[in-house]
């Protein structure tokens, strides 16, 4: 498959909103993973969120809105776009041109479509990263967001990253395939249906015996760690480019 | 036919999750029909070809829908079927209650029929001194316990063995409470005999309809549909007009799909393709057949490019049965006939928005559904289009037809709030301004709202000091 660009000396970085607001160290690790691998990293300060809670939420004119501002923000060069969760890389990867469909920047946006990539997949199939772990021995789990497994198909991406790291312990969830009930706004507006969700993401994450859940999308990570915190569970939760960046650092 | 009482699925949700018997007997059917799924499709790429080849079937059929009804309504009609056209429920009820009369019918023996639960065909009949009894296993269960199906395809899986047994014990006379399965099914089926010795005449559903030939063919495991649809001398079958395929060769791609779907089998133990009514010179088979054929708003959704998906479906329940949301609440807190991710898109459809568009609140759009769909129905797009026209919001490319309740929940508060989120993130200043202030501020947000909401179950979340846009210029990361 050469679903990858040739010319990888440059990239974008799509932060996402969330993890611009609550888990800026993710961020970095994920920058500077492909930093280590060569790439210069271009980070378009007029970025900002890829419009999916708009969209998903019944407005999908403030969703188009937001989704032309961040097409304009990379529009200087034609090279890749990396995004650290693939519910947004999603986003703009596969509900971009539908949003768009029969609008005049139609094509544009097609053409933008096509550059994004999720950050996991990125690493390991265009660049080829290949990691030495110097961390201490751990038990962790694996949670996959739907959209990372259905839109950008990357689930078995970030467990082989996980994989080389000779130290870890990846245990699979029993339910992996299963939603953990953040849904964005629907965590919101069915907050009971989605506390029943993640109640069992959770007894099956603490089933696994992992000390850490390891994920590729922060909305997810904030959703389940959010509700381990409240009930005093000890499993902590991190993103799986700031868990990489620890173990090769030691 | 929306109920007076107004729908409060909110309160429908709440108490189906505090109900422990019944999340526990969904979880475990539920994961019993998922594995039953796995094992027929077992190949990933046979089974993506197998899904489209009955996308583009289903596509191709609706796309010449006005002529294949009439080329169906001519075969049926050449074959000796009765032709019947209803445009409402109502109608169709009519239809059917003429048919009984005709013949001084009082009691009915009904297989399994979607159809006739949109109807409240049961409900209908009772009023006019008409018993209608139910033959297929799971709907007889739940119809002596004077409940409505909680499944498509699977009526009573709400109910474990155990509560089976209490009903037949306490609803069928002379019935000792018994646990055992096989003597379960013995009760059952004396009972259902003696109901088909008496039913004068009898009604089914239609899985296809076969615009060639004139075939209605009916997909079963018990055999109660073809005992519904040869002994009487009278036989009812009802159908939505999406069912009409073009000929016979569409059938097998699509039997293979929904039996796989349904059940996890490869061909179901019945099934019956019925052509004509019995001829001259032949021994058994209805001396009459109908069909009626139902639109209910159908129509109107074939109108609309994205809407017309919603009637590819070939009610296979299997997005029921990979639903996260359905399986944790089941069947009858959605209030409506058809429950689960094709019911969120197909029931706010015929009852309207304003009566059971917050259906469409109840998914994570997490795509479960989608990724087994037979037919390929974008059932997470179409959830969103029931959000936009909720609040009176339409994306350009899907504005051919507006759904009844269109804007129904339209609010000054919601519209300024994502204005201001817009906003927000197409002004990078005011970006910079927000992540800022709630950097600094977050933490003291009151517990208000959706904030409320979100801390019932979890922890408040906790916005960094510096944000990733801080952090990549002080690192220097070019900004261009």
């Amino acid at each position: 498959m050469s679903l990858y660009p040739d010319k990888l000396d440059t990239v974008y970085y799509f932060g996402t909103c969330l993890v611009d607001m609550a888990y800026p160290d993710a961020g970095m690790a994920g920058i500077k993973l492909l930093q280590q691998q060569g790439v210069q990293v271009i980070f378009p300060q007029e970025q900002s969120c890829c419009g999916q809670p708009a969209y998903n939420s019944g407005f999908p004119r403030e969703a188009m809105e937001v989704a032309l501002k961040q097409v304009q923000a990379f529009s200087a060069r034609d090279c890749p776009v990396v995004v650290p969760s693939g519910s947004c890389a999603g986003m703009m990867k596969t509900h971009y041109p539908e949003l768009f469909a029969g609008h005049p920047d139609y094509y544009d946006i097609k053409a933008f479509s096509d550059r994004i990539y999720e950050l996991g997949d990125f690493l390991l199939n265009a660049l080829g990263a290949r990691y030495k772990d110097k961390g201490e021995p751990v038990k962790v789990t694996w949670h996959s967001s739907c959209h990372a497994r259905t839109e950008m198909r990357v689930t078995e991406h970030a467990k082989a990253l996980l994989r080389q790291l000779d130290n870890v312990e990846l245990v699979e969830l029993e339910h992996e395939h299963e939603c953990c009930g953040f849904g964005g706004t629907f965590s919101i507006k069915q907050p009971e249906l989605s506390g029943a969700m993640v109640q069992d993401k959770i007894n099956d994450i603490v089933a696994t015996g992992a000390s850490r859940v390891i994920t590729g999308d922060c909305g997810c990570m904030m959703n389940i760690a959010g509700a381990m915190e409240k009930q005093g569970i000890g499993v902590r939760a991190q993103h799986l480019a700031e868990f990489i960046w620890e173990r090769i650092h030691g | 036919m929306a109920s007076k009482k107004k729908f409060d699925f909110a309160a429908h949700i709440q108490e189906a999750l505090n109900d422990s018997q019944l999340r526990s007997n969904f979880k475990f059917a539920m994961g019993t029909m998922i594995q039953k799924r796995k094992a027929v499709f077992a190949d990933p790429e046979e089974t993506a070809a197998l899904r489209r080849t009955g996308n583009a079937i289903k596509r191709r059929c609706l796309s010449r829908l006005p002529a294949l009804l009439e080329k169906l309504e001519k075969k049926c009609t050449e074959n000796g079927i009765v032709v019947h056209w209803a445009e409402t429920t109502a109608e169709a009820n009519n239809i059917v209650l003429d048919i009984m009369k005709r013949h001084d019918a009082t009691r009915l023996v009904k297989g399994k029929s979607m159809v006739s639960e949109e109807m409240h065909l049961n409900r209908f009949l009772e009023e006019r001194n008409i018993e209608a009894l139910e033959t297929d296993l799971g709907e007889f269960i739940i119809q002596l316990n004077n409940e409505p199906p909680s499944h498509i395809i699977v009526p009573a899986i709400h109910k474990n063995r155990k509560q089976v047994a209490q009903i037949f014990h306490e609803k069928l006379k002379d019935t000792p409470y018994v646990e055992e399965v096989e003597k379960l099914n013995a009760i059952a089926r004396k009972t259902l005999r003696e109901k088909f010795r008496m039913g004068q005449v009898g009604l089914s559903g239609v899985n296809f309809a076969v615009a060639e030939t004139g075939t209605l063919v009916l997909v079963e495991n018990e055999g109660n549909g073809r005992m519904c649809t040869t002994v009487p001398p009278v036989h009812i079958a009802l159908m939505g007009l999406e069912k009409v395929v073009e000929k016979l060769d569409d059938v097998p791609p699509l039997l293979r799909l929904l039996t796989g779907s349904a059940t996890g089998q490869i061909i179901t133990t019945y099934v019956n393709m019925i052509t004509s009514p019995r001829k001259k010179g032949e021994k058994d088979g209805p001396t009459e057949v109908h069909l009626v054929i139902l639109d209910n708003g159908r129509s109107k959704m074939l109108a609309d490019r994205q809407l017309r998906q919603t009637l590819q479906c070939i009610r296979c329940g299997t997005c029921l049965n990979h639903c996260p949301v359905y399986t944790r609440i089941g069947g009858h807190a959605y209030g409506s006939v058809y429950p689960g991710p094709i019911g969120k898109i197909l029931t706010p459809q015929i009852d309207g928005l304003d009566l059971k568009g917050s259906l469409a609140t109840a998914s994570s759009l997490c795509n479960a559904c989608q990724e087994v769909c037979p037919v390929m129905i974008p059932i997470p797009a179409i959830i969103r289009r029931m959000r936009d026209e909720s609040y009176g919001n339409c994306a350009d490319s899907h504005a051919e037809t507006i759904i009844k309740g269109h804007g129904f929940k339209k609010n000054i508060i919601e519209s300024i709030v994502w204005k201001g989120w817009a906003a927000v993130y197409r002004l990078p200043y005011l970006n910079r301004l927000t992540t800022r202030m709630l950097g600094r501020f977050g933490h003291r947000l009151p517990k208000v709202g959706p904030l409320k909401a979100w801390t019932s179950v979890r922890t408040t979340p906790k916005f960094a000091p510096k944000s990733l846009h801080d952090l990549a210029k002080e690192e220097g990361i070019r900004d261009e």
